[in-house]
């Protein structure tokens, strides 16, 4: 077994690096300040195949391996979870689904200029009253004619107003399933502009603040019959696949948190003095610091299993639950670490660990919270 | 029209500094990059080539882990890559460089030729007018814009406070400056690509009209007597005066270290 990255992989890690500390980290703490979407960012991370590491190149993408792109939301992350999120929602909730269940023809329409970064994606699943109860649904969908009508309204959408393309998940009927009637769920392709697709409220986060959280209105919002994503009534799988690979991206995103938080805290225990000498000399930082860097680098062998799994693996639910767990529980603790080392300043806004441990805290429960993923884990070891 | 970049793998300045025993640069044990100047140059090349459409061709001398700039050049958008290694060619100063880079560009087609103004390990901005010397063509150095007008090049020559716009012939060589542009993002895909590509490597025996001679530490005329790491400075000394006690107290130190 050989722990060490590939050279293309160390490259790759570099330009992601190079990028988030001259473009992303000067602007973070406005971001997230000021809770706007960063929209200039988006559009150098466009320019740069950001927005398409996993996608074949044949549809407008990298055509890298899904550990790049883990890597890619890692060290934005590093810098600002807002920007991390951005590209992971964009990437496994919206690319990756079209990629994996779209016909040729959406692919053409839809996925090409996604993973160009042309235009933005977003995902609708999450309901009121349907959130880890993900069959709690009431959007539905109803074909008339060569159109699909939709009505409901999604919830805490990541890329909310700022996406032009949408995944949207909507009952299309009841099946029987184990003498039972239970809803049959089905997955859409809906363009922002389309009539009947309205925007509610902008969500008031806790971190991070400059990723644009909307509502999701359908009325009477009709859709062509074609934009059926993958197979009617196939809609639950899909959204379930898709928060597989999702979740490496929200994993990676709280790894990287988690490292930057570090990073910077060493930096501060190393000037900051007290009672005469740097607070980096006490042994209590020094066990904090070994204890967090250990934790980080287990999360990090986890994410990198997960990014592995999925290009090597058809499932890889276990993996992926796995990651997101840890690295998120990681990203918490580390995080709150690192503003209590940074004593009353980690409690200042002028400081980053301020924000990564606001920012860190959403990791434990989107995309699946902490006890879906026990629940995913466990569900495997007593099957 | 076709483009030689030459790009050099310095020592990234972030990292620490070491030496042979015989003073030259311990190249395989430093932290690199790509030396800024060359960086600018191969970014030129890029815009030509976007611009106008061009061939370009990286070429680096240096140890066979030089390799890794050519990638990153062409990950960069670089067509080509060529390293140029040999243990007879280590420990080159200036002249040997100069020599090795001309026999190996001599191999290549080429309407242009650009590299960087100097590296910031040896600062002294010689090796591109000297390959220019060697293959006989002319050179304009400190280039802060280039066009390309049929067969010539339209070059704005950096001063201080002026700048001179000259107009060559190709073939030419132009060296270029960091401030001539912001270089562009390698891409992932770009990275990958570059890692599958061949890299085409030439020894002393692909070098094309160069003698021994001038090859290598032995073909240097520079000889290092002595290198070293720069000292760190100690913290210094703080006193609060009154002026006319200040400027005493300072000549007093001065006259001690006698510097006055």
């Amino acid at each position: 077994m050989d722990f060490t990255l590939s050279k293309e992989h160390e490259m790759a890690r570099s330009l992601f690096k190079e990028f988030a500390e001259k473009e992303v980290k000067p602007l973070a703490q406005e971001v997230d300040e000021t809770e706007t979407f960063p929209r200039a960012t988006v559009e150098k991370m466009a320019k740069l195949g950001f927005l398409g590491i996993p996608v074949p190149k044949e549809y407008g993408g990298q055509g890298c391996d899904p550990l790049t792109y883990a890597m890619c939301v890692e060290e934005l992350s590093k810098v600002c979870g807002t920007t991390g999120v951005i590209v992971s929602a964009h990437t496994s909730l919206c690319c990756d689904p079209i990629l994996t269940y779209g016909t040729e023809e959406q692919k053409q329409k839809y996925l090409i200029p996604l993973a160009k970064g042309e235009k933005l994606g977003a995902f609708g699943l999450t309901e009121p009253g349907a959130g880890t109860d993900a069959q709690g649904q009431q959007t539905k969908a109803v074909l008339d004619g060569d159109e699909w009508v939709l009505n409901g309204s999604k919830c805490f959408i990541t890329n909310g107003k700022e996406a032009d393309v949408y995944v949207i998940f909507a009952i299309t009927g009841t099946v029987e399933k184990r003498g039972r009637m239970t809803k049959e769920i089905s997955a859409f392709i809906v363009e922002k502009g389309t009539p009947g697709f309205t925007f509610g409220t902008k969500e008031k986060k806790m971190g991070i603040r400059g990723s644009s959280t909307y509502e999701l209105i359908f009325t009477d919002c009709r859709i062509p019959k074609e934009n059926l994503l993958g197979q009617k009534g196939k809609g639950f799988n899909i959204a379930m696949h898709t928060l597989d690979g999702g979740r490496i991206g929200i994993a990676s995103q709280a790894l990287g948190l988690a490292e930057g938080a570090l990073e910077t805290t060493i930096e501060y225990v190393k000037e900051r003095k007290q009672f005469g000498r740097a607070i980096g000399a006490f042994q209590n930082t020094q066990f904090q610091l070994a204890d967090m860097a250990t934790k980080v680098e287990a999360a990090q062998l986890l994410v990198y299993k997960a990014a592995m799994a999925k290009a090597t693996q058809k499932v890889y639910s276990v993996e992926a639950a796995k990651a997101k767990l840890y690295a998120a529980e990681v990203a918490m603790e580390v995080t709150t670490k690192a503003v209590q080392l940074h004593g009353g300043y980690g409690y200042i806004r002028e400081y980053e660990v301020e924000r990564m441990m606001r920012d860190a805290k959403i990791t434990e429960i989107y995309e699946g919270t902490s006890e879906v993923q026990r629940m995913v884990i466990s569900g495997a070891l007593l099957k | 029209m076709k483009i030689v970049v030459c790009v050099k793998q310095v020592p990234d300045t972030k990292g620490g500094v070491k030496f042979n025993p015989d003073g030259t640069l311990d190249r395989g044990a430093m932290l690199t990059i790509m030396n800024p100047d060359d960086k600018a140059g191969l970014e030129a090349a890029l815009r030509l080539k976007d611009q106008y459409g061009a061939e370009v061709t990286v070429v680096t001398m240096g140890l066979p882990k030089a390799e890794e700039v050519l990638r990153e050049a062409m990950a960069m958008g670089a067509d080509k890559g060529v390293l140029v290694t040999d243990r007879v060619l280590g420990g080159a100063d200036t002249w040997a460089t100069s020599t090795t880079l001309a026999g190996a560009i001599r191999n290549l087609d080429y309407d242009l030729i650009i590299t960087g103004r100097q590296a910031i390990d040896g600062d002294t901005a010689q090796v591109g007018p000297q390959i220019s010397e060697h293959l006989n063509i002319p050179v304009i150095s400190y280039a802060q814009d280039i066009k390309i007008e049929g067969d010539s090049v339209i070059v704005e020559r950096q001063y201080e406070d002026r700048y001179h716009v000259v107009k060559a012939k190709m073939p030419c060589l132009i060296t270029a400056l960091s401030e001539l542009n912001e270089p562009r993002y390698m891409t992932p895909g770009g990275i990958f690509d570059a890692y599958k590509a061949d890299i085409t490597v030439w020894g002393r025996a692909d070098l094309k009209d160069v003698d021994d001679a001038n090859l290598g530490l032995k073909g240097s005329p520079t000889k290092i007597a002595k290198a070293s790491d720069k000292v760190r400075k100690g913290a210094g000394e703080k006193v609060t005066l009154d002026p006319d006690e200040a400027v005493s107290y300072i000549v007093d130190k001065l006259k001690v270290k006698h510097v006055i």
